[in-house]
C-alpha cells in the first residue's frame, strides 16, 4: 500500500475529502461573518448562536410542524435571517456609532442569552435529526465510503458561497454593498438607503449561518452548545482570510478544513488548536490576513 | 416502603446496634443530630454537558428519598439544598467548602464530573465530612484519590471496561481500535480497556486521542475504518460518544463489518440518539429501569414526577440517600465518621443495588449488568431501550482490593 | 516643605487627593472588618477576581487595548504556583505566588511582543488565539492534571510562620495582596507613564509624533497587566488549593470583560465593583432556583451594559458626581 508519511494513501485521501467538507462549513460560516464585518464592522459573536438556531429551527419544525428537510432549507434561513434583521434594527443600530468593540461585546451577550435559554428548555445532550430520505446511503469512492449527505453538504455549501460571491462582485446590489463598505457617507449622499442596506446585510449574514445550521442538523446532534465551539474556529478563519474579505473567507475556510483534516491524522490531540497556530503565523507575517487590505 | 427491605443478616444487625450503642455512650445523652437537623447538599452539573444524566432529575430523586423517609430522622428535620457546579472543579470545591463553613452540611450528594468530584472530596476530607459520589466515572476516585470521607456509589470505569470489553472479546471481537477522549478520564478508561482486552487474548491495533470536546468525528471514524480492527472502542463520554456513534452510523461503520463498543453510555444518550443509530450496541450499566419489578416500580414513581425514565445515576442517588438516612436513623447520629462506618456495616440491598456492600476504600460494589441496545423493531416504547444480557457479579465487576493503590487498604 | 503660596488649582488638587485618601482609608477599614460579617472564602474569591479585573482594566481602560486572552495569565499564574507548592512542600506560599506571577510576566512579555502591534479587533483576535494555544498546552502538559485539574495544593504557612489554613489569616493575606496590586495599578495610572498611556489611547499617531516609543509603552502596560493577572491567579490557587482549566478557558476572558464593563472601564474602582457583583451573582444564583439561568442573566447584563450603561456603575456615579458638584 502506498504510504504518505506513514499513513496509507487511502486514509490520506479520505481525510482530504473530509477536510474539504468541514472546510465548506467553515467557508459558509466565515462568509457570513465576513459580509457582516465588511459593512457593519462588527465581529458577530452571535454567529454561532444563529447557526445553532438554524439547526434547532429545523429540528423543532420537523418535530412540531412536520416540516421536511427541503422546506426547512428554504424557510429556516429566511426566518432566522428575519430575526437577525430585527436584532440589527432594535439593538445593533443603537451602537453603530460607537467603537466596534462594543458590537463584539453586545453580540457576545446575545449569544449567551440564546444559548442559555435553549439549554433550559432542551438540555445539552442534543437530539438527532434524520437524514432526508433522498440523501441516505453513500457511495464508494474507491478510497473511502462517502455518505451521500456529506457530498450534498459540500456541493450545497460551495454553490451558496459562489452564489454569494457572484452577487457581491457582479451585481448592482453587490456594488452598493461594496461601496457601502468603502464609504457609507458618500453612498448615503448618492441617495442609497444605507441603514436599510445594513439591515439587509446583517440579515443575509445571519441567514447564511442559519443555512449552515440546517445543513448541519442531520450531521451532528442538535444541541444549544453546538455553535459556541465552532464559533471560535470560524473567527480564526475570518481573521486568517482577512476580515471583511469575501473571497478570503471562502478560500481560507476550505484551506483550514484541509489543514485541520491532516492534523487529525498526524497529531489528533492538536486538531482544535492548529488553526490558531496558523492564525498567529499569518498575522505576524501579513497583519491584515491573507486576502485583506492593509488599513 | 417495600424497596428498602431490611433483609440484612443478624450479625450485621447486631454489630450495628453495638456501634450505635457505643456512639450513644461516647457522646452522652446530648442531641445526636448536629444542629438538630440533617443537612444534605446536592452538587451537580445543572446546566452543562452532564445535566441530563444527573442534574435536576437527580435532585428530584434525592427529594423523593427524603419524602419517602418521612422528611425527618428521629425527629430531626431533613434539609436539602443544591448548587450547580457548572462542571468546574473550583466552583464545586468552593461550594462544598462554603457548605461546611456556613451551613454545616452533613452529607454532600450528587457529584458528577470526575474533576469536580476529586476536588470536592478533598474538601470533604479536610472538613471531616461525608460525601456520596453517584455520577462520576473515574475509578481513581476510590483508588489513588480515595479518602475515608466519601463513598462511590453507582459505577466506575473499571466495571465498564471489565464488563463490556470482556464480553466483546469473548464474542470474538479480539482486535480493537480505541477512540479516546484526551483527558484523564479517557486515559483511565483506555488503560482499563487495554488491560482487559489483552488479558483475554485480544489486541489493541490503534489508538486515537481526540480533543475534548469534539463535534466532528468523521476523520477519526475514517481512520478507525482504515485500521481493519473488528471493534472500535469509545473511551469517551456524553456528547463525544453521541457524536462518535452518530458519525459511525453515517459512514456505514457497522455495515463494513466493524462493531462499536461504547464504554460509558447512559440511558439519556441512547434516548437522544435514537435506536436507529445505536441498535445492538453493547454496554455495561449499573442499573436499568426495566430490569425487574422492583426497579420498574420505583422508575414508575419517578416517571410520574419527572416525565422521564431515570438514568442509573438518578436511581443511585435515591438508593444512596435512602441508605444514608436509614443508617443515620439507626445509628442515632449524623456524625460523619460513625455514619460512614455504620453504612459499611449494612449490606446495600434495594431496588437499585443487588449484593451490594461498601468496601474499605469507599467503593460500593454491587452487581453490574451487560446490556444490548434494542433494535427499533424490538423496542415497544420510547424508553424501551436495553435488553439485559448478563449479570456481572459484584465480586467480579470492580477492581479487586488486592490491586488497590488506596491508602485505606492494607496491601 | 515649601512655603510658597498655593495656587487655586493646586488647592483643588490637594483637596481632591485628601478626599481620595480618606476614601481609601474607609475602604481599607471596610476590608478589614468585612470577614466579620461575610463569609471570608467568598470575600477572597471576590478580591482575587477584583485584582484580575483591575489588571485587565489597566490594559483596556488606560491603554485602550481589548485583550480577549487574559484567562491565559490567570491560569498560568495559578498552575505554576500550584505545581510549585504541591511538589515542593518546603516552599512558603508567598514564594509560590511570586513564582506564579513571574511565570505570567514571562508569558505576558512573549504575548505582548507578538500582539501589541495589532490594533482593535485584530489585537483581540491575536490574544484570543494565543490564549487558545495556552489552553491546549494546559490540557496536554503532564503536570496540570488536564481536565481533572491540579488538586491538593497546600495553603502552607506564610513566611513559614503564620498558618494560612485558617480562613481569617488567609483572608488578611489576600487582602494585603490585593491592596499591593491595586496600589501598583493606582500608582501606574497616576504616573507620567500612565499619562502617556492615556495619550496613546486617545490618539496614537499624535503620541508617535510627539516622540514617544508607543510600542514600548504598550508592551510595558501589557506585561504589567499580565503579571497582575498572574498574581490574581496565583493567589486564587493558594486560597482554593486547586488550579483548573476553567481559568484558562476563553469564557473566563469573556467574564473579566463583563466585570470590567459592568463596573466601569477606565475607572479605578469599576473593576472591583464589577467583579464583586458578577461573583456574587454567580454564587447566589447557583444556589437558587434561578441557578439554570446564570448564563442568560450574564448575557442580559452584557447587552444592557453595552446599550445604555457603557460607563459602568462607577463611571455613571462619577458622571453624576461631576455634574452635581461642579
Amino acid at each position: 500500500m502506498t504510504m504518505i508519511f506513514g499513513v496509507p494513501l487511502m486514509v490520506f485521501m479520505g481525510q482530504l475529502m473530509l477536510g474539504l467538507i468541514n472546510g465548506a462549513f467553515y467557508a459558509l460560516l466565515s462568509l457570513g461573518l465576513a459580509v457582516i464585518f465588511g459593512l457593519l464592522k462588527i465581529v458577530n459573536f452571535a454567529h454561532g448562536a444563529m447557526y445553532m438556531l438554524g439547526a434547532f429551527a429545523t429540528l423543532l419544525g420537523f418535530q412540531y410542524l412536520g416540516l421536511n428537510y427541503w422546506v426547512a432549507l428554504l424557510l429556516v434561513p429566511l426566518v432566522v435571517g428575519g430575526l437577525g434583521m430585527v436584532i440589527e434594527r432594535l439593538i445593533l443600530r443603537r451602537i453603530a456609532h460607537l467603537d466596534h468593540l462594543y458590537g463584539l461585546l453586545l453580540t457576545f451577550g446575545l449569544a449567551l442569552i440564546f444559548e442559555g435559554t435553549l439549554i433550559n428548555f432542551f438540555g445539552v445532550s442534543g437530539s438527532s435529526y434524520p437524514t432526508p430520505a433522498a440523501l441516505q446511503g453513500g457511495m464508494n469512492l474507491g478510497f473511502m465510503f462517502l455518505p451521500t449527505y456529506r457530498a450534498w453538504v459540500l456541493v450545497a455549501a460551495l454553490v451558496v458561497c459562489l452564489g454569494t460571491w457572484f452577487v457581491i462582485e457582479r451585481t448592482r446590489l453587490g456594488a452598493y454593498l461594496r461601496a457601502g463598505t468603502e464609504n457609507p457617507a458618500l453612498m448615503q449622499a448618492f441617495g442609497v438607503n444605507v441603514p436599510q442596506l445594513i439591515t439587509l446585510t446583517y440579515g443575509f449574514g445571519v441567514a447564511l449561518a442559519a443555512f449552515a445550521g440546517v445543513l448541519a442538523a442531520p450531521l451532528y446532534p442538535v444541541s444549544p452548545t453546538m455553535g459556541s465551539s465552532l464559533l471560535i474556529v470560524v473567527f480564526a478563519v475570518v481573521v486568517i482570510g482577512g476580515m471583511g474579505s469575501i473571497l478570503g473567507a471562502v478560500i481560507t475556510g476550505l484551506a483550514m478544513g484541509l489543514i485541520e483534516g491532516l492534523t487529525k491524522v498526524y497529531y489528533p490531540e492538536a486538531a482544535n488548536t492548529v488553526i490558531f497556530l496558523v492564525m498567529i503565523l499569518v498575522l505576524l507575517l501579513r497583519p491584515a490576513g491573507l486576502f485583506g487590505k492593509e488599513a | 416502603m417495600t424497596f428498602n427491605s431490611m433483609t440484612f443478616n443478624r450479625k450485621t444487625l447486631a454489630s450495628s446496634i453495638a456501634l450505635a450503642a457505643a456512639t450513644l455512650m461516647a457522646s452522652g445523652a446530648q442531641a445526636q443530630m448536629s444542629d438538630d437537623e440533617v443537612r444534605i447538599g446536592y452538587l451537580a452539573d445543572m446546566s452543562g454537558t452532564y445535566r441530563d444524566l444527573a442534574g435536576p432529575g437527580g435532585l428530584e430523586a434525592l427529594e423523593m428519598a427524603v419524602e419517602d423517609f418521612g422528611g425527618e430522622v428521629n425527629g430531626a428535620p431533613i434539609e436539602v439544598f443544591s448548587a450547580d457546579d457548572r462542571n468546574s472543579a473550583d466552583v464545586g470545591a468552593n461550594t462544598v467548602r462554603e457548605w461546611f463553613d456556613t451551613r454545616n452540611v452533613d452529607l454532600v450528594a450528587g457529584l458528577v464530573a470526575s474533576s469536580v468530584t476529586i476536588a470536592a472530596t478533598k474538601v470533604i476530607e479536610e472538613n471531616d465530612g461525608l460525601g456520596i459520589v453517584s455520577g462520576s466515572a473515574a475509578s481513581s476516585i476510590t483508588n489513588e484519590h480515595c479518602t475515608p470521607n466519601h463513598i462511590h456509589w453507582v459505577y466506575d470505569t473499571y466495571p465498564l471496561a471489565n464488563g463490556t470489553a470482556k464480553a466483546v472479546v469473548e464474542q470474538g471481537g479480539d482486535t480493537w481500535f480505541m477512540l479516546t477522549a484526551d483527558y484523564a478520564f479517557g486515559h483511565a478508561l483506555e488503560g482499563d480497556v487495554t488491560k482487559v482486552v489483552e488479558e483475554n487474548g485480544g489486541e489493541i491495533v490503534g489508538t486515537i486521542r481526540h480533543p475534548f470536546p469534539t463535534s466532528d468525528f468523521s476523520s477519526y471514524i475514517l481512520q478507525a475504518q482504515g485500521s481493519g480492527a473488528k471493534i472500535v472502542g469509545l473511551a469517551n463520554a456524553g456528547a463525544d460518544t453521541v457524536n462518535a456513534i452518530t458519525t459511525a452510523s453515517q459512514f456505514g461503520l457497522t455495515q463494513s463489518g466493524q462493531q462499536l463498543a461504547g464504554l460509558l453510555i447512559f440511558l439519556n444518550d441512547v434516548h437522544a440518539m435514537g435506536l436507529e443509530d445505536t441498535q445492538n450496541l453493547l454496554l455495561t450499566t449499573g442499573w436499568y429501569w426495566d430490569m425487574d419489578d422492583q426497579a420498574r416500580e420505583w422508575a414508575d414513581r419517578y416517571f410520574e414526577r419527572v416525565g422521564k425514565r431515570p438514568t442509573m445515576v438518578q436511581a443511585g442517588i435515591y438508593s444512596s440517600t435512602m441508605h444514608y438516612l436509614e443508617t443515620v436513623a439507626e445509628a442515632g447520629t449524623d456524625d460523619p465518621e460513625t455514619v460512614r462506618a455504620a453504612m459499611a456495616e449494612r449490606p446495600v440491598e434495594d431496588f437499585f443495588s443487588r449484593n451490594g456492600y461498601i468496601r474499605e476504600d469507599g467503593r460500593m460494589v454491587h452487581d453490574m449488568y451487560l446490556a444490548r441496545v434494542k433494535t427499533p423493531e424490538e423496542s415497544t416504547g420510547e424508553w424501551d431501550l436495553y435488553e439485559i444480557l448478563a449479570t456481572i457479579p459484584a465480586e467480579e465487576a470492580y477492581r479487586p482490593l488486592s490491586e488497590s493503590q488506596c491508602d485505606l487498604v492494607n496491601n | 516643605m515649601s512655603t510658597t503660596a498655593l495656587t487655586p488649582a493646586m488647592k483643588l488638587q490637594r483637596r481632591a487627593s485628601r478626599r481620595r485618601n480618606a476614601l481609601y482609608l474607609v475602604l481599607i477599614v471596610i476590608g478589614l472588618l468585612a470577614p466579620l460579617a461575610i463569609y471570608p472564602v467568598f470575600l477572597m474569591k471576590v478580591l482575587c477576581f477584583a485584582l484580575f479585573a483591575c489588571a485587565f482594566n489597566l490594559l483596556l481602560g488606560y491603554a485602550g487595548l481589548l485583550s480577549f486572552g487574559h484567562a491565559a495569565f490567570l491560569a498560568t499564574g495559578g498552575y505554576f504556583t500550584g505545581i510549585m507548592l504541591a511538589s515542593y512542600p518546603g516552599l512558603t506560599p508567598e514564594l509560590g505566588i511570586l513564582i506564579g506571577t513571574l511565570a505570567a510576566v514571562v508569558l505576558g512579555t512573549f504575548f505582548g511582543v507578538l500582539s501589541i502591534r495589532r490594533q482593535g479587533i485584530y489585537f483581540a483576535m491575536v490574544t484570543l488565539a494565543l490564549a487558545q494555544m495556552m489552553f491546549f498546552f494546559f490540557i496536554q502538559a503532564p503536570f496540570t492534571g488536564g481536565e481533572d485539574g491540579l488538586h491538593g495544593v497546600p495553603r502552607g504557612e506564610l513566611f513559614g510562620l503564620i498558618s494560612l489554613a485558617d480562613n481569617l489569616n488567609m483572608y488578611y493575606f489576600v487582602l494585603a495582596v490585593f491592596v499591593i496590586g491595586f496600589a501598583i495599578i493606582q500608582r501606574t495610572v497616576h504616573s507620567p507613564f500612565g499619562q502617556v498611556l492615556k495619550a496613546i489611547r486617545e490618539n496614537e499617531p499624535r503620541a508617535v509624533s510627539l516622540g514617544y516609543n508607543v510600542d514600548a509603552y504598550k508592551l510595558v502596560a501589557f506585561v504589567l497587566s499580565a503579571g497582575l493577572a498572574g498574581l490574581a491567579g496565583s493567589t486564587k490557587t493558594v486560597v482554593f488549593q486547586l488550579a483548573s482549566l476553567t481559568d484558562a478557558h476563553w469564557h473566563m476572558s469573556g467574564e473579566v470583560i463583563l466585570m470590567t464593563l459592568l463596573g466601569g472601564v477606565g475607572t479605578l474602582f469599576g473593576p472591583v465593583v464589577g467583579a464583586g457583583l458578577v461573583v456574587s451573582l454567580q454564587t447566589q444564583l447557583a444556589q437558587s432556583p434561578l441557578g439554570n439561568w446564570v448564563s442568560v442573566i450574564l448575557g442580559l447584563i452584557f447587552v444592557v451594559c453595552v446599550l445604555s450603561f457603557r460607563s459602568g456603575i462607577v463611571g455613571e456615579i462619577q458622571k453624576m458626581v461631576r455634574k452635581n458638584f461642579k
